[in-house]
């Protein structure tokens, strides 16, 4: 049986698409079975992120409405083979399913795959309801601004009332030399406030932008610090103990063997 | 349609007893009394009965005692001879000084409130709200919104072990930091009214302005 986790964060524009299309994609770099939903009906951007727009044939709403099977509105990723995406409808709204139904769907891919990685809206509203009703874990993305923040804490607190137990703390877009200047949040002063277990930091990196444009999510390329950063969390949340990035620049091969050692 | 009668007599070897409803509102029960009395009239003219008038759980101040009492008593040869409540006696004021208990954190967008003193172990997040007649003592950071005194009691305070509110407000006093006051000090503060201006002060001077607190004389 697998888990299902949501990808949140309330404020829109934090990076909750990406983050879902890396981290689905991220394990199944590390061989595991995913299935990504994407809930954000009628502003669908999943499947442009992964590159699949042009693969799509039926949606959620479809399979919500029994006008297709399940497993036939599964889009299957171009690179691998145990990397899959069920698109939500661009044509239809956020009301036109029920939480009810979303849970349904969610627990029929549970079986089949080790993870569910679904895509949740901004907002509060049904689009959330939605997204969180069939998750088992949750996943609250913030940048370190002040107003993704306060929109973060909101979410946990509705996560809480809903029943988990333990949403996870994704902090994304930092970037480090502004937090060397004082002009970002610092980490810490965002997990305080928060008060949740820190699964993951992820630098802001250009490369974001560009892998997204193409349509080939950032964590297929190695040499880009967001997508070392992605691959973290995957591997936290597989259940490896990973150390939190550095964020200063490259400090050379002998700078990085002696962090590894501990003596840095 | 039978209404059930909120008014019950019994006869017993020492006189009546009236069993009060103790669910119904108190004016809608003094009518039924008025309207069940009235229809004895013709007892009027008997040798004196002797009443107990028992309450449920319904708990009277004296003046409504009196009102049934005056009540009854118009049938002349009624004589009330107790009103009996089995409610819990009144909570005395050291009771009341029970201080309520809360752990968990505000977040934002949610709101305690509580009627009394409130102690909160946990933060108050930006855009939480903490609502209290009484005191709030926040073991913890308190960045969102804290009013004391909600109903009027401008001797409240707030005390936070971390106080960096976006709002305080005691009463109907509103105070914005940091643009009226900035706290600098990493100690513990409370904040409070002095001639409806809100000030702000280090916990441990709190005993030389309340004195009612019962201070802590040493031994």
């Amino acid at each position: 049986m697998g888990e299902a986790i949501v990808v949140t964060s309330g404020k829109g524009g934090v990076g909750k698409t990406t983050t879902s299309a890396n981290l689905g994609t991220a394990l199944a770099l590390l061989g595991r079975k995913v299935c990504m939903v994407d809930t954000d009906i009628g502003l669908r951007n999943l499947d442009v992120v992964m590159g699949l727009e042009n693969r799509i044939i039926y949606d959620l709403i479809d399979v919500a409405e029994g006008r297709c099977r399940l497993n036939q509105a599964l889009v299957k990723d171009k690179r691998f083979d145990e990397l899959y995406m069920l698109p939500a409808a661009q044509t239809k709204d956020k009301q036109d399913i029920t939480p009810e139904q979303v849970r349904k769907i969610v627990e029929e891919l549970k079986p089949d795959y080790d993870y569910v990685i679904i895509d949740c809206p901004a907002g509060i509203e049904q689009g959330f309801d939605n997204a969180v009703a069939g998750a088992d874990q949750a996943i609250v993305v913030t940048t370190p601004e002040n107003a993704a923040v306060r929109d973060a804490d909101r979410v946990i607190g509705i996560l809480e009332q809903r029943g988990f137990k333990s949403p996870k703390l994704l902090i994304n877009r930092i970037r480090p030399n502004m937090l060397k200047s004082g002009d970002m949040l610092e980490i810490d002063d965002i997990c305080q406030v928060l008060a949740i277990d820190l699964i993951g930091i992820v630098p802001d990196d250009e490369i974001v932008i560009k892998a997204a444009n193409q349509g080939e999510p950032t964590v297929m390329n190695p040499s880009s610090r967001a997508a070392i950063a992605y691959r973290n969390v995957a591997r936290r949340i597989l259940g490896e103990t990973v150390p939190l990035m550095q964020l200063e620049e490259k400090s050379g091969m002998f700078g990085r063997v002696k962090k590894f050692f501990g003596m840095g | 349609m039978s209404v059930k009668s909120a008014i019950t007599i019994k006869g017993t070897k020492e006189g009546l007893v009236f069993l009060l409803d103790d669910q119904c509102d108190f004016v809608s029960l003094l009518d039924e009394l008025h309207r069940k009395l009235d229809k004895h009239e013709q007892q009027l003219s008997g040798p004196i009965v002797h009443v107990f008038v028992k309450l449920g759980s319904r708990r009277l101040n004296e003046e409504d005692k009196e009102r049934i009492r005056s009540a009854i008593r118009r049938q002349g040869n009624f004589l009330v001879q107790s009103i009996e409540s089995d409610a819990a006696p009144e909570e005395t004021e050291a009771a009341k000084n029970v201080i309520k208990t809360v752990t968990g954190i505000v977040r934002s967008g949610q709101t305690i409130r509580h009627e009394g003193d409130l102690l909160l172990l946990g933060d108050v997040n930006p855009g939480g709200t903490v609502l209290c007649t009484g005191d709030i003592y926040i073991m913890g950071a308190l960045r969102g919104t804290a009013h004391a005194g909600c109903e009027g009691n401008e001797k409240a305070i707030i005390a936070a072990s971390l106080m960096t509110p976006t709002q305080l407000r005691i009463a109907e006093v509103i105070s914005r930091p940091p643009e009226e006051w900035a706290s600098a000090e990493p100690s513990m503060e409370y904040a409070y009214l002095r001639d409806g201006v809100m000030e702000i002060d280090k916990l441990t001077h709190l005993h030389q302005w309340r004195r009612e607190l019962m201070p802590f004389k040493g031994v």
